[in-house]
């Protein structure tokens, strides 16, 4: 680069090399940029949006209620923590001695109004806010271990499971390629076949699946992963039951325990050992871990989602306090980008008066 | 208030804040639209913005402040009065948006109802109420004005280029130098 020559007395004819160099950066920083917001890359580049489109694609659109796990009930209380984790973390929730709770339980599936009976997995999502300020925000399920272990069989699974416009079902063929391709997932179906169902939310044991880092005040980390383990005992429903079961029994079956009183589950910490995947859903730790009951969790009230304080929460499972910090499990991460789509979208759709039955406004509001 | 500009040089501050803030909002442009769209960086894109943020918040203050107080070199004289115009608009709007979006980003954080943490054990408190509405709003405009900005920063630089190749005006030396070394370097040629 050269300095203007001031003694120039005409003016000087001006290079236009530069300015194909100039367009050249510019095109070059507009295409990176383009690259990392998913805009360039093909269909096949997986992305939140594109995730977030596919689980979308499994049915109509529901306006301003999650993509997933679209059905379930409010639920609030509080979690009294025993100290007996503070070995683990230096977390403020695990010492506290009363944390309160908004929780959320819901089915699997992306219909609102699905019938409980039908839905293989339910869930129990927690947002605890300590005495300090700090979140943690919990999405738990009651399969023990996630279907597969990465974000792009995650994808393939969505994908294999859309129902077919010609039939209206899943393809076979597309859902044996898939096992084929990710035979962890047969493990889980295993699971789906065989483990029994209970009756009722409440006697559910749900598990984080996904492991966590637990920091203590000396500096230590081990490796985590949790379950709510329920205080009501397990009582199972039958095929027969279930088909008899009415499409709301789950949450008629949750208010009218509540009534009589409050539902407690305990947080069981369960300690991963040297070699243990850590980075792996898909894959469940042997029986014999340590495992720590770190407290109490205690339910006492549940309320519509329509009109209730978990509508408008974004469950992230990467949203936790100091003392606990995600591991590098892919599925975390990919949950965590995936809940926020979900999240952006149903609140603009709420935000803009689009979603009356999500909010309740609609005649005979869903649940 | 602001002072004549004899030297045809932006003070140090303003250099050493333009060229500090240049890589810092280049990088937050990548890691926002990054993070949004990434199911496997995320976590720490997410955990970078926040506090870049507010950090670039922050910076555009006592920007703004030097901004105030010392007067830039005046543009050429013989710049067409549509590039004297582009320039001067251009300005105001990065500096609009370098205080807008860490604003926009802390209140749609508010309004969804997170935690705005910073790092891990210190947050921020909410500006904003929890609302889906503010939310969506809010959410909604801070992708947009990061796409202007962006669109902004990329004219910017290819007009700074244009100065230091095409026109040789000395523009581009006036951010890239101090005076002290431009007149330096002149003696000795």
């Amino acid at each position: 680069m050269s300095l203007p020559d001031p003694t120039s007395p005409s003016p000087r004819p001006r290079p236009l090399w530069p300015l194909a160099v100039i367009a050249a950066i510019a095109a070059a920083l507009a295409a990176a940029f383009a690259w990392s917001a998913g805009w360039l890359g093909g269909p096949q580049r997986l992305t939140a949006q594109r995730m977030t489109d596919a689980i979308e694609a499994g049915g109509p659109p529901h306006p301003g209620f999650r993509r997933a796990h679209s059905k379930g009930m409010c639920v609030s209380g509080h979690f009294e923590g025993n100290g007996q984790a503070r070995a683990l973390s230096s977390a403020r929730v695990f010492t506290q001695a009363a944390v309160p709770v908004l929780g959320r339980m819901s089915i699997g599936g992306g219909d609102p109004h699905g019938a409980d009976a039908s839905a293989r997995v339910r869930s129990m999502a927690l947002l605890l806010r300590s005495d300090d300020g700090q979140q943690w925000r919990t999405a738990m399920n009651s399969f023990p271990f996630f279907v597969v272990a990465t974000p792009d069989g995650f994808m393939a699974q969505t994908l294999a499971a859309q129902p077919d416009p010609a039939t209206g079902k899943p393809d076979p063929a597309k859902m044996a390629a898939f096992l084929q391709r990710y035979p962890e997932a047969k493990k889980f179906q295993q699971w789906a076949k065989t483990a029994p169902w209970s009756d009722s939310w409440a006697n559910t044991q749900y598990n984080g699946v996904n492991a966590f880092r637990f920091i203590a005040a000396d500096g230590s980390s081990r490796f985590v992963r949790w379950s709510m383990r329920p205080q009501t005992p397990f009582k199972e429903l039958s095929a027969a039951q279930r088909a008899q079961a009415d499409a709301d029994f789950l949450g008629e079956d949750l208010q009218a325990r509540l009534a009589r009183g409050p539902l407690r589950w305990d947080l069981v910490l369960t300690v991963a050992a040297p070699g243990d995947p850590v980075n792996d859903p898909s894959q469940p730790w042997p029986q014999d871990r340590q495992q720590v009951v770190a407290g109490t969790l205690v339910i006492d009230h549940a309320e519509p989602q329509a009109s209730g304080p978990c509508r408008d929460l974004n469950y992230d499972p990467l949203i936790l306090p100091h003392g606990i910090a995600g591991s590098d499990d892919p599925i975390l991460a990919a949950r965590s980008a995936v809940y926020s789509q979900s999240f952006n979208r149903r609140e603009r759709e709420i935000g803009r008066g689009q979603a009356p039955e999500a909010t309740g406004q609609a005649h005979g509001g869903a649940q | 208030m602001s002072r004549a500009n004899a030297s045809g040089h932006f003070n140090l501050t303003a250099r050493v804040l333009h060229w500090l803030m240049a890589a810092m909002i280049l990088t937050m442009l990548f890691v926002g639209v990054g993070m949004v769209a990434s199911v496997s960086q995320r976590p720490w894109l997410l955990d970078l913005h926040r506090p870049l943020g507010i950090a670039i918040g922050l910076l555009a203050i006592v920007r703004l402040g030097n901004r105030l107080r010392h007067r830039p070199p005046p543009l050429p004289a013989d710049l067409p009065w549509w590039q004297k115009s582009a320039a001067l608009a251009s300005h105001w709007l990065l500096y609009a948006l370098m205080l807008a979006m860490p604003l926009l980003g802390w209140s749609l954080l508010s309004a969804g109802g997170y935690p705005i943490v910073l790092w891990p054990g210190v947050q921020l408190p909410p500006i904003a109420p929890h609302s889906p509405a503010l939310y969506a709003w809010l959410r909604s405009a801070h992708g947009w004005l990061a796409y202007l900005l962006f669109a902004t920063v990329l004219g910017h630089l290819c007009a700074a280029l244009f100065h230091a190749w095409v026109r040789r005006d000395g523009v581009f030396s006036s951010m890239a130098r101090g005076g002290g070394a431009a007149a330096r370097r002149r003696e000795q040629a």
